[in-house]
């Protein structure tokens, strides 16, 4: 009995990180570039195209603020297009990713913004193209405010996956519903939530490591 | 003999910003030619518009009309690759230093090299070249957040010079730094000047900075140039109200100049350990500007004149003169001429 639960544990904790980390890196193929262009291209930025600029905001806004339970089953269609099912733990990582594209953009915004408008200049009078100023200055000066909020949003996107249950994938989230609030089989639960606050720790944790392993301003 | 073309010349130059409050003129109407090899200063107040006018030399600001040329090109008309290729001979330094804080001090100053495409292992030799140029070799490793202002501000300088460029912009390039710093990066720049012939434009708003190293400045007053010359001839004799007010200080614009009186008052040894002009001003409540001072020392005895400006009011200027009598100190009323 105990041995059933522990592998149960361990292959929901599974599904649990692949829902999450496959999701997280597909929110940030979408998002890590939706993000620089929001800051490449806002009024004052390398590239200004306020225009552009705003309609792209305007529309990260409107993905942002629609809840996840109603995105996940208004997009049903498409995640059978996308992944052939509706169901499991393939069919979460689509409304997964794209709940959290929009986040991830808007996060990498907020981090490159922090980059000093000084510093670009300087890579502008040295003749710097726009693409040479994004790889070459705001990404590399940005990255330890980039990871810091990777792992928020790797964090963030965990949590995302506890709703899993309701359109049948697994995770810890679903134990935790199943055994929990259905069958009122409160250790179980409280089981699964400790591992869930485990899986935030270490993620926090390795973030912050390699924050401190790659920041070259404070020694 | 070939007469020296400018190497950088601007022409009817306005730059006008659209903000919240409407249009806002930075710079209007500038008539600037900067010939190769000189120091030249450009100095005003904070607002003036001499960071914006910098700006457009390198075409980092654009000017809304006019045209900057560089080396006989306008830059207006070239393209956006040209321009960059242009930029690079043209180094630019910043109050803040602007280093790249996740880069290591040779990393920076490798920059640009990599912009430019240059081969890792050639700009590397080129990097260690300047940092030995700036007397950083031995803190290649180092990152900027382990670097002193003056260490900073030496990287950049090496950072602005990697691509070989003919002109270096310093945009308060010492503003940040204490004293003594700022004696050492002036030296600095002015060594690049006379060994690499590399022409030097300054923009600050010390005095002292133009003093110390300029051959030639320009006053910039509210969006114009209100005065442009040779060093020592704006500080022998400025022109312009604002150019009197950076050179001789504040009581310059209490004091209505061009109106007071002037006098001169001669140190024959005599008062000479007297602190005469203090002790006129404590004990006349009257200000004085001192337009002109010359001592010197002959055969251990201070000798000098002095020109001062009087207020143009009778009660002040007698109370002066009266005070001057009883200390026995000469002096005699002088033309506007005689400066």
């Amino acid at each position: 009995m105990t041995f059933d639960l522990a592998v149960m544990f361990a292959e929901e904790l599974g599904s649990s990180l692949v829902m999450t980390f496959v999701s997280s890196f597909v929110a940030y193929v979408l998002g890590l570039p939706l993000g620089i262009l929001l800051v490449v291209w806002a009024a004052g930025g390398i590239d200004p195209r306020p225009r552009v600029q705003e309609t792209l905001g305007v529309l990260i806004n409107l993905f942002r603020s629609v809840p996840f339970l109603i995105l996940l089953v208004a997009i049903l269609p498409f995640t059978r297009k996308i992944v052939g099912t509706t169901v499991g733990t393939k069919a979460i990582i689509v409304p997964l990713t794209l709940a959290s594209a929009p986040y991830v953009a808007r996060i990498v915004e907020a981090s490159l913004k922090e980059v000093d408008a000084g510093i670009i200049e300087a890579a502008k009078s040295m003749g710097a193209s726009t693409w040479q100023i994004i790889w070459k200055v705001l990404i590399p000066e940005a990255k330890p405010s980039l990871l810091v909020n990777a792992a928020i949003a790797v964090t963030t996107i965990l949590g995302y996956s506890a709703m899993a249950g309701f359109v049948g994938a697994g995770g810890l989230g679903a134990v935790a519903i199943n055994y929990g609030y259905y069958r009122n089989q409160v250790g179980i639960m409280w089981v699964a939530v400790a591992l869930l606050v485990i899986v935030v720790q270490c993620i926090q944790s390795l973030g912050m490591w390699l924050v401190k392993k790659v920041d070259r301003r404070q020694r | 003999m070939e007469e020296k073309k400018p190497i950088i010349r601007l022409t009817e130059l306005k730059k006008e910003f659209t903000g919240s409050q409407g249009r806002v003129r930075a710079l209007e109407g500038i008539n600037l030619e900067i010939m190769p090899g000189e120091i030249f200063g450009i100095i005003g107040l904070s607002g003036a518009g001499k960071s914006t006018l910098v700006r457009c030399m390198n075409f980092l600001e654009i000017p809304t009309e006019g045209e900057v040329y560089y080396d006989g090109q306008p830059l207006s008309a070239m393209k956006d690759a040209e321009l960059r290729k242009t930029r690079r001979s043209m180094g630019m330094i910043f109050q803040q230093f602007n280093l790249l804080a996740q880069r290591t001090v040779l990393g920076n100053v490798c920059f640009p090299l990599e912009i430019a495409g240059i081969q890792k292992k050639e700009a590397v030799d080129r990097a260690r070249e300047l940092l030995k140029l700036v007397g950083l070799s031995d803190r290649e490793k180092a990152y900027p957040s382990q670097l002193s202002g003056g260490q900073k501000q030496r990287v950049a300088i090496a950072r602005a010079m990697a691509t070989n460029p003919k002109v270096l912009l310093c945009d308060e390039a010492t503003s940040a730094l204490d004293p003594n710093t700022t004696k050492s990066i002036l030296q600095l720049l002015k060594e690049i000047n006379q060994k690499l012939g590399i022409t030097v434009i300054i923009i600050t708003h010390e005095m002292a900075v133009i003093e110390a190293v300029c051959d030639r400045v320009a006053i910039i007053d509210k969006s114009r140039i209100a005065e442009i010359g040779s060093v020592t001839k704006i500080f022998a004799g400025p022109t312009s109200k604002i150019g009197r007010q950076l050179i001789l200080g504040d009581a310059a614009e209490k004091v209505e100049f061009g109106r007071g009186r002037l006098f001169r008052i001669t140190f024959d040894g005599l008062a000479s350990n007297e602190p005469v002009i203090s002790n006129v001003i404590l004990a006349c409540k009257v200000p004085i500007n001192i337009m002109y001072a010359a001592t010197r020392d002959i055969k251990g005895m201070a000798a000098g004149q002095m020109i001062v400006e009087l207020p143009d009011s009778e009660t002040d200027i007698e109370r002066v003169l009266h005070y001057l009598e009883r200390a026995k100190v000469p002096y005699e009323e002088v033309g506007k001429d005689d400066l």
